[in-house]
């Protein structure tokens, strides 16, 4: 595929100096593919755009507000305190100010003005309220889809105005009308079909698999299994199915097996649930969302497992750790019917979902595995928190927990390590640039820009600790990052998964 | 009863039962709406009395806007706390026999008024100067700035410049508050202070002004992290179950 010319950004030294001078429309332009109508019904969204698509988007947005208390509330809330300005990755790389998270939001409060509220109504020049037109709407195209929906900006905002729940909306609304985007609707039609973002029938997973065991006994001598669909097993792991497949996602997959391996823990795939990434959590459709849940409780009944344990992706985690009990049960506390049987089933001695740097580090900890850390010595490690795991969810049982353990588990691991900037980790991380729907080829443009105040931080500890690898918890990062490190003259093998340094230093032992 | 006398009683009467229904009337429809998904943003308390802590720390020291912007939190920490020491100030003119501690803050009180305008200024002066800020700003913000800079001026006026009858004032306030409507004074600065507070008190419930309530409403904000733990099924999401 053809890419098209653009300038990449150049990486100042760290700490920002400059936030850039705004350039009107600098993006306007970018827009991703649209979704085709069949790709729109395999959701439950019409496409192309409807007849009445005026009326039927001022409807949604009228629902969504009754429906959603973050939407009725950050409508209103918003001072224009600019505060959240310069806070946005893509406002940083590509200065266009429809990326500033407060301008993205105006997008659609505008039109809520003019539609839902009295000053709107009766004086929309004084407020800044419009009328929803075919222009408003193309705009609406370009910059929700130049949102990764990261929450960078709701941590700074005083009154948590998070972005990522505006553009959910106004993507809900774009498909509701029949303007859907390809990328991401067409991996969710797959997740509903098949079972996982990739399409993988059940035979080629198994195949797979197999590859990968060989590949390990050849390694290392020793037979660790990767099994799927078996009843009984203690653990059900739910893991994005780019670890299937692609490089580096499936050194941390073998990383896991060699994990379960070594702390004789039984556990399982499954063919039914193979994959953990949620596509329905970026087109803010709740209905979606919990379609593509439902599956992991499926999976969970089915096999009879005692636990679930989510692999390395940020939005899966966020979905899994904060919405899975709300969605399908997956958790505890629930006092339906609906969630009675499963808790019956799950071990409650361990969080449900749990995620597999926390079963991991218990496993440390607890000096189950043991570790030849100097195996990892090639290595300068540091570590990129990805935006979902950072901002919209946690691990173990204290606050910011989320930060502790995945460096924990680097350093047990590694002799290497040196954080990136304060302000660039953290709650304050910057997004790879690829998340929440950009992770493909039609926004590179976007991607490569957006990732630039990672690369700047980056580009320091690489100068000053001669930092050579990146590790991250996020199919998404993971996939971003190979793609994004040339443009910025990095090697792209730079970045890798937390487990695959577990897989690199883990004693593994024949029995078990 | 003069003109005057009773449009200014109407006037203040209206703005109050505005401000205080269209408010409420918010709170009732944030607190009537649903939040169907758990979204609290890092750092996220794991318990009530954390969610509690939280947001006394937004209300009374602007966190999240003080690791945002040093300059944007100054300006407007000095607006929002010199307002909040000049209304407590002004509660002498609706007490009698006035509280002691309302006494006790009388002097700071008075240079509030100073804070609070210097702070106008400063957001102001970013709105215009700086570019992005600039680009965000509607007429209804620029406005906003200026009715509130004229009713701190007014204010001030009315103190160090040309005094006025407090003691009058007071009794038409205290008249208003027990229904029995004294005379307003006819000074103008006065009538100008009045008004606009009027205005702004009017503007309240359909204005940004709405960030005040908003902040208690906001999930990212004043839910506990316990997902895990406990189900959260809002009414709309739990028919999905049936
Ligand atoms: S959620 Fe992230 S990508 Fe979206 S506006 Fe906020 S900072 Fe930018
Ligand atoms: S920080 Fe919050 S209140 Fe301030 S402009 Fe941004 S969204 Fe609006």
């Amino acid at each position: 595929m053809a890419v098209a010319e653009f300038e990449v950004p150049k990486v100042q030294p760290y700490p920002l100096v400059d936030i850039p001078k705004i350039k009107p429309d600098a993006t306007v332009h970018l827009k991703s593919f649209p979704a085709s109508e069949k790709i729109q019904e395999g959701i439950g969204f019409p496409g192309p755009l409807v007849d009445n698509w005026h009326k039927v988007a001022i409807d949604k947005m009228g629902d969504l507000l009754n429906r959603y208390r973050s939407l009725a509330v950050y409508m209103d809330a918003c001072v224009h305190c600019g505060a959240c300005t310069d806070k946005c990755h893509y406002f940083l790389g590509t200065a266009d100010p429809k990326n500033m998270p407060v301008a993205r939001q105006e997008l659609m409060r505008k039109v809520y003005r003019r539609y839902f509220t009295f000053a709107g109504k009766y004086f929309p020049k004084l407020v800044g309220a419009a009328d929803l037109t075919e222009d408003v709407l193309n705009d609406w195209y370009s910059y929700f889809y130049q949102c990764s929906e990261c929450r960078r900006c709701s941590v700074y905002c005083p009154y948590g105005i998070d972005t990522a729940e505006v553009t959910m909306a106004a993507r809900e609304i774009m498909d509701a009308v029949g303007m859907g985007q390809k990328y991401t609707n067409e991996i969710l039609g797959k997740l509903h079909r098949i079972g996982n973002n990739l399409g993988l029938p059940g035979p080629a997973l198994l195949d797979t698999l197999e590859g990968l065991e060989e590949d390990i006994l050849e390694d290392t001598g020793v037979a660790v299994k990767m099994p799927i669909d078996v009843k009984g097993a203690e653990v059900l792991l739910i893991t994005p199915s780019a670890d299937f497949f692609s490089e580096p996602h499936v050194e941390s997959l073998i990383g896991y097996a060699k994990v379960f391996h070594e702390a004789g823990i039984s556990w399982t795939l499954s063919s039914l649930a193979s994959e953990a990434g949620n596509f329905g959590l970026f087109i803010g459709s709740y209905e979606n969302m919990r379609r593509a849940a439902m599956r992991i409780r499926e999976a969970a009944l089915e096999l009879g497992v005692k636990r679930i344990v989510v692999g390395e992706c940020g939005h899966a985690w966020r979905v899994a750790y904060s919405f899975w009990n709300t969605l399908t049960g997956v958790g505890h506390g629930g006092e339906d019917e609906f969630t009675r049987a499963l808790q019956a089933q799950l071990d409650p001695r361990y969080p449900a979902p749990q995620h597999i740097c926390e079963m991991t580090l218990d496993l440390i900890n607890q000096g189950v595995l043991k570790f030849d850390k100097e195996k990892n010595d090639h290595r300068t490690i540091t570590f990129h928190d990805s935006c979902n795991v950072a901002r919209g969810s946690r691990m173990g049982n204290m606050p910011g927990g989320q930060f502790v353990i995945p460096r924990e588990i680097i350093k047990a691991v590694a002799n290497n390590f040196h954080d990136m900037a304060d302000e660039t980790i953290g709650e304050g991380t910057f997004c790879c640039g690829g998340g929440g729907g950009i992770l493909t080829d039609d926004l590179m443009e976007v991607r490569v820009k957006g990732a630039m105040p990672r690369m700047q931080a980056l580009q320091c500890v690489v100068d000053e600790h001669q930092v050579n690898f990146m590790a991250a918890i996020c199919a998404i990062c993971k996939a971003q990052f190979s793609k994004v490190l040339p443009y910025y003259k990095f090697d792209m093998s730079m970045i890798g998964g937390v487990h695959q340094l577990v897989s690199t230093s883990i004693r593994l032992s024949e029995k078990k | 009863m003069s003109s005057l006398t009773f449009i200014y009683a109407f006037l203040m009467y209206a703005a109050t039962v505005i401000m205080v229904t269209g408010v409420a009337f918010k709170i009732y429809t944030y607190s009537r709406t649903p939040a169907p998904l758990k979204i609290p943003t890092t750092p996220a308390p794991t318990t009530q009395s954390g969610v509690v802590f939280r947001i006394v720390r937004e209300v009374v020291l602007f966190e999240s806007l003080f690791k945002a912007n040093k300059w944007i939190w100054i300006f407007g920490w000095l607006f929002h706390f010199g307002l909040l020491l000049v209304l407590l100030r002004h509660l002498r003119y609706f007490t009698e026999p006035v509280w002691s501690w309302v006494v006790l803050i009388q002097p700071f009180g008075m240079y509030a008024g100073f804070a609070m305008v210097a702070g106008l200024g400063g957001l102001w002066a970013r709105r215009i100067l700086v570019d992005r800020i600039r680009y965000i700003s509607t007429p209804s913000d620029h406005l906003m700035l200026l009715l509130l800079i004229l009713i701190g001026i007014s204010g001030l006026t009315m103190k160090f410049v040309a005094h006025t009858d407090i003691v009058a004032v007071k009794q038409f306030i205290l008249g208003l508050m027990y229904f029995d409507i004294q005379p307003m004074p006819a000074d103008p600065i006065l009538l100008i202070h009045l008004g606009l507070v009027s205005f702004l008190m009017i503007i309240f419930p359909i204005s940004k002004l709405l960030h005040a309530p908003g902040l208690f409403f906001s999930p990212s904000r004043n839910q506990v992290d316990n997902s895990r733990d406990k189900r959260h099924l809002a009414p709309w999401a739990a028919e999905l179950e049936k």
